[in-house]
């Protein structure tokens, strides 16, 4: 569903802030693959993901989404194929106008943005049905401005968003990071059930390494804008968080170095 | 009763401003970016009617055109913003700057150009605005009866109903799939980029239009006032974030629907002129006027933030009252 090939990104090339982001990343998603990233500060995890949303154009390889070669497409084009959630519950959504104005728009991305009107009547109805699954009581707020829900309802709010026209791929950039930890468990909850569902294929971000070894198929870890490690099916299914930190030493020669990580395993 | 009898005028002049605030509220508080290009879009506006009616064409046809001259001009900046990357203020002023020259172009190197002598036919005009349309008999004697009369002219009534067209018009524009897309631009980029969204593409329409509005009202004031000038539009950002910002102070907790928003805009305009009538009548001198203007417009933009500054000052000194409280008590 994803082809990656040979990614390389260096951010200020040539100056004194020069920074290798991403030094050759190979990465190939099956369809239904679910996998989480984990990694220490600045290996290149964001990075790789926003490389693949289209969020900054590639030095070098090549991006294929469902065969479509997406490597020069803008990020706007990009969109049609990928749903996003950021780490920032406030990035997601557009804070001044209603939840229904918002899940219209997502309910559009990949589409022609004409003079029909923005919000059709039936399109209330599946939105009103949608939000009382999220069982948050937001199926009576359309008309309430995104900004006064709290963060962990506009971080629900985005997921919906982003996988209500069932996305080729599905991007989840430390989504629950700037959560509690009770409201970050039902997100992480959610994005379960919505990838199980609508039989996505996603990429999740991490810095929890007990979530990333509990959710998807497949656990990735990054270091020094590589891929060092790739476990799937029961291998990765048995995986302890001392054993992955055991990997990294191995693999990278050097401690686990990611603060929150550390505060929060 | 000077400043009475000035009253139809002041308004008709306030309801004209209020059509050029509708277009700088399209980009400051849709867009979010600040525009300057109106400053010169708005006499282009003006230039473009007055020449293709003293050439003979039709006024609606002129009309049309300074519509389309102003959206010209939003375009290029639109352009030097987007695709040349410099900041919307900046490409604002460089196309402002440019149109100085464009205008005097248009009016055929004059920097004034008088219509006076034909504009008394057309719809919108300094003449008509103390001649009531009401069919009715006010003895002379009577003089608030006439003055009340009065505000039922056709400047002004026209006016009003332009307003209302055109407010009709964008509240339907931005009630569709198009106007949310430029609505998502002025409110969360990363956000609208993420749902598909040409952000770029969206920020050249909306100033587009906006300065399109702001030429054609340029028209309609250059039609009422019987002349173009080339130094029309100067200051007129500051008079439309005037109009936008006394709108949103007097009715922004009451109005939240969108049309209404562009209601209490053009109300906005009407108190400006009215205001700017009234200190005139007391002594004011015409020339302090854009200092004034400035002064005010100043004060109102800092208003926010002096209140955030002061909650937040206040609930602070609050919260540490309220932790001393609590130590002494243990």
């Amino acid at each position: 569903m994803l082809e990656v090939k040979g990614l390389y990104k260096t951010f200020n090339p040539g100056s004194v802030n020069e920074k290798k982001a991403l030094s050759g990343i190979d990465l190939t998603l099956n369809e239904g693959d679910f996998v989480t990233v984990i990694g220490g500060n600045g290996a290149g995890k964001s990075t790789m993901l926003n490389m693949i949303a289209g969020v900054y154009p590639v030095d070098r390889g090549t991006i294929t989404i469902d065969g479509v070669n997406v490597t020069k497409l803008s990020e706007h084009r990009r969109a049609k194929y990928i749903g996003r959630v950021f780490q920032d519950p406030r990035m997601g959504t557009a804070s001044d106008m209603w939840l229904e104005e918002n899940l219209a728009i997502a309910n559009r991305r990949g589409k022609f943005r004409g003079l029909n009107w923005a919000i059709s009547g039936k399109e209330r109805k599946e939105f009103k049905e949608m939000l009382a699954k999220l069982d948050l009581g937001l199926e009576n707020r359309l008309t309430t401005k995104v900004g006064l829900l709290s963060g962990g309802q506009r971080q629900a709010v985005t997921l919906l968003m982003a996988v209500m026209n069932h996305p080729k791929l599905l991007l989840l950039d430390e989504h629950t990071a700037a959560l509690d930890p009770k409201t970050a468990k039902n997100v992480l909850d959610l994005s379960d059930k919505f990838i199980e569902e609508n039989h996505l294929t996603a990429l999740m971000v991490t810095h929890n390494m007990r979530d990333a070894i509990a959710h998807g198929n497949r656990l990735i870890m990054m270091n020094e804008g590589k891929i060092i490690l790739d476990v799937s099916g029961e291998e990765k299914k048995n995986l302890t968080v001392e054993e992955l930190l055991e990997e990294f030493a191995k693999l990278s020669g050097s401690e686990f170095a990611n603060d929150r990580a550390l505060l929060s395993n | 009763m000077p400043f009475m009898n000035a009253m139809p005028g002041a308004i008709t002049q306030g309801i004209i401003w209020g059509i050029m605030a509708i277009g700088v509220y399209i980009t400051f508080k849709i867009l979010d970016v600040a525009d300057l290009t109106v400053d010169g879009s708005f006499a282009t506006g003006g230039a473009v009617l007055v020449v293709l009616v003293t050439s003979g064409q039709n006024l609606y046809f002129a009309m049309l055109c300074a519509f389309l001259a102003g959206c010209l001009a939003g375009l290029v900046t639109g352009i030097f913003h987007t695709k040349f990357g410099i900041p919307a203020i900046l490409a604002g002023i460089l196309t402002q700057l440019s149109l100085y020259s464009v205008n005097l172009r248009i009016q055929g190197d004059m920097a004034n150009l008088p219509f006076a002598y034909m504009n008394y036919k057309y719809p919108i005009t300094l003449r008509n605005v103390s001649k009531t349309l009401l069919p009715v008999n006010v003895s002379k004697d009577n003089e608030l009866l006439q003055m009340l009369t009065r505000f039922c002219n056709q400047s002004l009534l026209i006016c009003v109903i332009i307003s209302g067209v055109l407010i009709a018009v964008l509240y339907w524009f931005f009630g569709t799939e198009r106007g949310h897309a430029l609505r998502v631009t002025g409110s969360n980029l990363a956000m609208a980029r993420a749902n598909g969204i040409n952000t770029d593409n969206n920020k050249i329409i909306g100033i587009v239009l906006s300065n399109g509005i702001v030429a054609m009202s340029g028209a309609i004031l250059s039609q009422y006032q019987g002349f173009c000038d080339v130094n029309m539009g100067r200051g007129a950002i500051v008079i439309g974030l005037a109009a936008v910002i006394i709108g949103e102070v007097i009715f922004g907790k009451i109005f939240h629907n969108f049309a209404l928003k562009l209601v209490a805009t053009i109300v906005g305009g009407i108190i400006y002129y009215v205001v700017i009538t009234l200190v005139l009548n007391l002594g004011m001198k015409a020339n302090d006027l854009k200092l004034f203007t400035a002064i005010v417009v100043g004060i109102f933009l800092g208003i926010p933030y002096w209140k955030a500054q002061f909650t937040q000052r206040f609930s602070g000194r609050k919260a540490v009252e309220e932790e001393k409280e609590v130590a002494e008590n243990a």
